[in-house]
C-alpha cells in the first residue's frame, strides 16, 4: 500500500510539473505550426510569471495577474512578431534576445518595485489560484485504489491545471477542425499557397503569436501564482526548452504533446522523488545526476532516437514574395 | 462578335532600375486561349502576376469584360473570376486535395459545411471537364500531373472564367501535357479563357488560338497562330533569326572512350533504376539517351560520373574500368577526362551563393594553374572566369557576381563552360538546356557538336525528345531502367515516343 501511494503522489506530482511544460509547448505548437519558429517561450513565461505575481500582489487578485501575465506575454510575442514577421528578421535571435529581456528586466524591475531581491511579495490567499476539492474527494478518500487516484490524481488542482489539459483537445480542435486551424498549418506549410489564395500571411501569423503569447502566460501564471507563492528569479529554469524539445518529440501535434510533456513531467518528479532513495543495485545515487535526468532524455530523444520529425516545412523562413 | 475578357492597357512596371513591363498593351478574346510567349526574363510573369494582383503596375489601366478593374490583392482577382495556375504549384505538400481546394474559400468558421460543399463541387467538376482525382488523396503522393490538375480545381472552385497559366508543361511529362491539353481545349468549349505562359514553342503551336510575343519587356507582337510559324515566334522571341535545329557534319566516330557494361543501380529506396544497361560512347559522335524523366537516367548518369553506386556492372574509361563500389571519387574521375555537366545545376552543379569566378573553377581548385603554393591564385581564377565570360558570352559579363544572380540559361553557360574548357576526353551532361533561352539553346548545341567534331566522345541525356534528335548520331531510348531500343538520328518522333512508352518493350516481354 505504501508503495502504491507512493505512486500516486509521484504521478500527482508529474501533472503538477508537467503543466507548465504542457501550456509552453501548445504555446510552441501554434507558433511553430504558422511557421515562425519560438525559442522564446522561456522569455515569455518568464515575463508572465513575474507580471502576474506582480500584479495579483498589488491588485490582491488572482485574476488580474493571470490578466496581467496573458498581457504582458502576448507583447513579448507581438515583439517577436513584429521583429520576425514583419522586418523579417531572425527568428532565432529575435527569440533569444527576448529570453534575455525577460530574464534582465524581471529582476530589475522586481526589485525597483519591491526591494526583495528580485522576488515579488509572497502572495496571500485569494491572491493566488487554489486547488478545487471536487465534490466527495475527501469522504473517497478512504476507498482503496480508487479513493487516492479520484481525490489526488484528479480532484484538488488549481483551475489552471485543468485548463492546460483542456487546451489539449481544444488545440486540436481548432487546428484540425476550424478554418483559422486549416489556415494556420497551411501557413507553416507553404506562406506563398495561403498568399495567392488571397489571405494575408503577415495577419494570420501574428494571430497565431497571440495564442503563443496567452498560453504562456497562463504558464508563467501557473509557475508563480500556482506552483510557488511569488515570483522567484529565474524561475522558468530551462522549462521553455524542454517544452521545445517535447514539441519536436511529439512531432507537432497536440494529443502527442500532452504525453510528451507528461513524460518529461514524469522524469522531474521521479528524481525529486527518488534523490537520497538508495536504488536497487546501484544504491546511492548523487542528486544532480538525478535532477540531469529529463535533460539526459531530452538530448537522448533529440538525437534521433524518435525517428524522423519533420517540421512544418516553411519554419523559420520569413515570408517574402518571389518576384 | 467575339468579347475581350481582359484588356490590358499601357501597364508599367519597375522593380528598382529594372523596367520588367513596359506600356504593355493586350487585348484577350473571351472564350480562346491566348499564348503569351517570351524568353526567361521578357516579363510574362510580372505581367500576369499584375493582373493576379499579385504586383501592381506602376501604370496603365486593366479592364476585366470591359469594365475598368482594380486588382489590388490576389482577392480581388478572384472575385473577378481570374484565377491562376503557378508555375510553382501553390499547393500544401501535406494536405489533402480537398483541403487544398478549400484553403482560402471556406465557406465559414469550421471546416465541417466547406469540405462537403468542396466535395460535391468537385465531383461535378470532375463530371463536367474530366478532371478527376481522389478528393482525400494527400498532395505529395499525387504525380505532378495530378497535383497540376488540382490547382486547376482550386481556380475553377472559386468560379474562375479566366484561367492563367504560368509555364505549365515545365514538370509535365509528353503524355500528361497531352492530357492537360485536352483539359485545356474542353475549358474552352465550356466558354471559359485560357492565357497560356510559355517559352515552348510547340505548345503554342499546338494548343492557342492566339499568341502574343513579349522581349524585354515589351509586347512585340501578337499573330493568330493559324497564321505564324515556329520560326517567325523564335524570331521575335529572340530579336534575331534563330537555328531551331543545329546544322552538322557526319560524325567521324573513333575508338571506343567509354563503355558500359551490364549496369545495374538501385536507389536509396533498394528499386533497381537501372538495370543491365550496356552501351559504348565512341570518340568524336554523341550518343543521345532519350526517355521520359524517371525511368533511369538520371541514376544512369550519376553512376557514371561516380555520384553513386552500382550494384554490379562494369564502366570502362579509356578502356580502364572505373571504381563502381562507391569509392570512385569525381575528383578522379575529372582528372582521367570525364567531365560532368550535372542535370541539376542548382544543387550538384553549382553553389549559388559563391561568386561566379568561384564556380568556375569548382572541382578543379585543385589544378596546379589555379594555385600558388598552398593558396589560390584569385587572379589567376578571375582572369580564367573572365575568359569563359567571353567565350561563352555569359551575362551579365561580371565574375564577381553572385551566381544566384544569373538567369537559368546563364548559370548553365556557367557549368558548361567549366567543364567542356577542361578539355575532357568524355563528357556527360544532363539535361543540356533545361529551362534554359531559345537562343542559348542555339549556343550549347552548337558548343556540344563542336566537341563532337574535336573528337571528343559526348553522352547526352535529356527529357526533350527534340534536342536529342537533334543533337545525337545514335539515340538509345530508356523505359523502366533499361535500353528498349537503338534509332539513328533520323528516327521519327512517333517511333520513339512508342520506345518511350515502352509498348515494344512490353511487347517483347509477352
Amino acid at each position: 500500500m505504501d508503495f502504491f501511494n507512493a505512486i500516486v503522489q509521484v504521478l500527482d506530482s508529474t501533472i503538477r510539473l508537467s503543466v507548465p511544460l504542457l501550456l509552453a509547448c501548445l504555446a510552441g505548437l501554434y507558433s511553430e505550426r504558422a511557421g515562425v519558429f519560438d525559442i522564446g517561450l522561456e522569455g515569455k513565461m518568464l515575463a508572465g510569471a513575474f507580471a502576474g505575481a506582480a500584479a495579483a500582489s498589488v491588485f490582491h487578485s488572482a485574476l488580474i495577474g493571470l490578466g496581467m501575465a496573458i498581457l504582458i506575454s502576448v507583447a513579448f510575442a507581438l515583439i517577436h512578431g513584429f521583429a520576425s514577421i514583419t522586418h523579417r528578421g531572425n527568428q532565432i535571435v529575435s527569440g533569444v534576445a527576448i529570453n534575455f529581456i525577460a530574464a534582465g528586466s524581471t529582476i530589475m524591475l522586481g526589485q525597483a518595485w519591491f526591494q526583495q531581491g528580485g522576488r515579488t511579495p509572497a502572495l496571500a490567499a485569494g491572491e493566488r489560484f487554489e486547488a478545487i476539492t471536487w465534490p466527495g474527494a475527501d469522504a473517497l478518500r478512504s476507498v482503496p485504489i480508487l479513493g487516492p487516484i479520484y481525490s489526488e490524481l484528479i480532484s484538488g488542482h488549481s483551475v489552471l491545471v485543468y485548463l492546460a489539459f483542456l487546451a489539449v483537445p481544444f488545440t486540436w480542435w481548432v487546428l484540425f477542425r476550424t478554418r483559422f486551424g486549416l489556415r494556420l498549418r497551411a501557413v507553416g506549410e507553404n506562406p506563398a499557397a495561403v498568399d495567392t489564395a488571397g489571405i494575408s500571411v503577415a495577419w494570420l501569423r501574428y494571430r497565431a503569436l497571440i495564442c503563443t503569447g496567452v498560453l504562456t502566460g497562463i504558464a508563467g501564471a501557473y509557475l508563480s501564482m500556482v506552483q510557488n507563492g511569488g515570483f522567484v528569479k529565474d524561475m522558468t529554469a530551462g522549462k521553455g526548452y524542454i517544452a521545445l524539445a517535447a514539441l519536436i518529440f511529439a512531432k507537432w501535434k497536440p494529443v502527442n504533446a500532452m504525453f510528451a510533456c507528461l513524460l518529461f513531467g514524469f522524469l522531474d518528479a521521479a528524481s525529486i522523488r527518488l534523490q537520497g532513495t538508495p536504488l536497487p543495485l546501484i544504491g546511492k545515487v548523487p542528486v544532480q545526476f538525478m535532477q540531469a535526468l529529463p535533460y539526459v532524455l531530452t538530448v537522448i530523444l533529440l538525437a534521433g532516437f524518435i525517428g524522423k520529425a519533420i517540421p512544418p516545412r516553411a519554419g523559420g523562413v520569413p515570408y517574402v514574395k518571389e518576384r | 462578335m467575339a468579347q475581350a475578357a481582359i484588356e490590358l492597357i499601357g501597364i508599367d512596371k519597375s522593380f528598382g532600375a529594372v523596367r520588367a513591363n513596359r506600356d504593355i498593351n493586350l487585348e484577350i478574346m473571351r472564350g480562346t486561349i491566348h499564348g503569351i510567349v517570351g524568353e526567361n526574363g521578357a516579363g510574362k510573369s510580372t505581367l500576369m502576376s499584375i493582373l493576379y494582383g499579385f504586383y501592381q503596375a506602376d501604370s496603365g489601366e486593366i479592364r476585366v469584360g470591359g469594365q475598368p478593374a482594380s486588382i489590388k490583392t490576389p482577392n480581388d482577382a478572384i472575385a473577378l473570376g481570374i484565377g491562376m495556375v503557378h508555375q510553382h504549384f501553390m499547393l500544401v505538400d501535406n494536405f489533402s486535395v480537398l483541403e487544398n481546394v478549400i484553403l482560402g474559400a471556406e465557406s465559414d468558421a469550421l471546416l465541417k459545411k466547406s469540405i462537403a460543399k468542396a466535395r460535391s463541387e468537385l465531383e461535378r467538376l470532375e463530371r463536367e471537364y474530366g478532371l478527376e482525382v481522389d478528393p482525400d488523396a494527400i498532395i505529395e503522393e499525387l504525380p505532378v500531373g495530378l497535383q497540376q490538375r488540382v490547382e486547376i480545381l482550386k481556380a475553377l472552385y472559386r468560379g474562375a472564367e479566366i484561367l492563367i497559366l504560368d509555364e505549365p508543361t515545365g514538370v509535365l511529362t509528353p503524355a500528361e501535357a497531352d492530357h492537360l491539353f485536352r483539359i485545356l481545349r474542353q475549358l474552352k468549349e465550356q466558354g471559359k479563357t485560357i492565357v497560356l505562359i510559355t517559352h515552348k514553342l510547340r505548345e503554342i503551336m499546338a494548343i492557342t488560338d492566339t499568341v502574343s510575343v513579349m522581349r524585354q519587356g515589351t509586347m512585340v507582337a501578337t499573330r493568330e497562330t493559324k497564321k505564324t510559324t515556329v520560326e517567325e515566334l523564335a524570331e521575335l522571341m529572340v530579336g534575331r533569326r534563330v537555328l531551331l535545329r543545329v546544322e552538322k557534319g557526319e560524325a567521324k566516330a573513333g575508338g571506343v572512350k567509354l563503355a558500359v557494361k551490364n549496369l545495374t543501380v538501385k536507389d536509396s529506396r533498394g528499386v533497381t533504376m537501372v538495370d543491365d544497361v550496356s552501351f559504348d560512347v565512341h570518340a568524336g559522335e554523341i550518343v543521345g539517351i532519350a526517355g521520359v524523366a524517371g525511368n533511369g537516367q538520371s541514376e544512369l548518369l550519376e553512376a557514371i560520373s561516380g555520384i553513386r553506386h552500382a550494384v554490379s556492372g562494369s564502366v570502362m574509361l579509356d578502356g580502364k574500368p572505373i571504381d563502381l563500389t562507391g569509392a570512385a571519387d569525381p575528383g578522379e574521375l575529372r582528372e582521367r577526362g570525364l567531365a560532368h555537366v550535372p542535370e541539376d545545376r542548382h544543387h550538384v552543379g553549382l553553389v549559388l551563393a559563391f561568386e561566379e569566378n568561384e564556380n568556375s573553377i569548382l572541382g578543379y581548385q585543385d589544378d596546379e594553374r589555379y594555385l600558388k603554393g598552398p593558396f589560390l591564385d584569385i587572379d589567376a581564377i578571375r582572369n580564367d572566369a573572365r575568359d569563359k565570360i567571353v567565350k561563352y558570352d555569359i551575362r551579365p559579363a561580371d565574375c564577381r557576381l553572385k551566381t544566384a544572380n544569373f538567369s537559368g540559361g546563364n548559370q548553365q553557360k556557367i557549368v558548361l563552360a567549366r567543364e567542356m574548357e577542361q578539355d575532357p576526353g568524355v563528357l556527360i551532361v544532363g539535361q543540356p538546356t533545361r529551362g534554359v533561352d531559345v537562343g542559348a539553346i542555339e549556343f550549347i548545341h552548337k558548343r556540344l557538336i563542336a566537341m563532337r567534331d574535336q573528337g571528343k566522345a559526348v553522352l547526352v541525356v535529356s527529357v526533350e525528345l527534340d534536342e536529342i534528335r537533334s543533337l545525337s548520331d545514335r539515340i538509345l531510348v530508356m523505359f523502366a531502367g533499361r535500353i528498349v531500343g537503338e534509332r539513328g538520328p533520323d528516327a521519327t518522333e512517333g517511333e520513339l515516343g512508342l520506345l518511350m512508352a515502352g509498348v515494344e518493350h512490353r511487347e517483347a516481354a509477352e
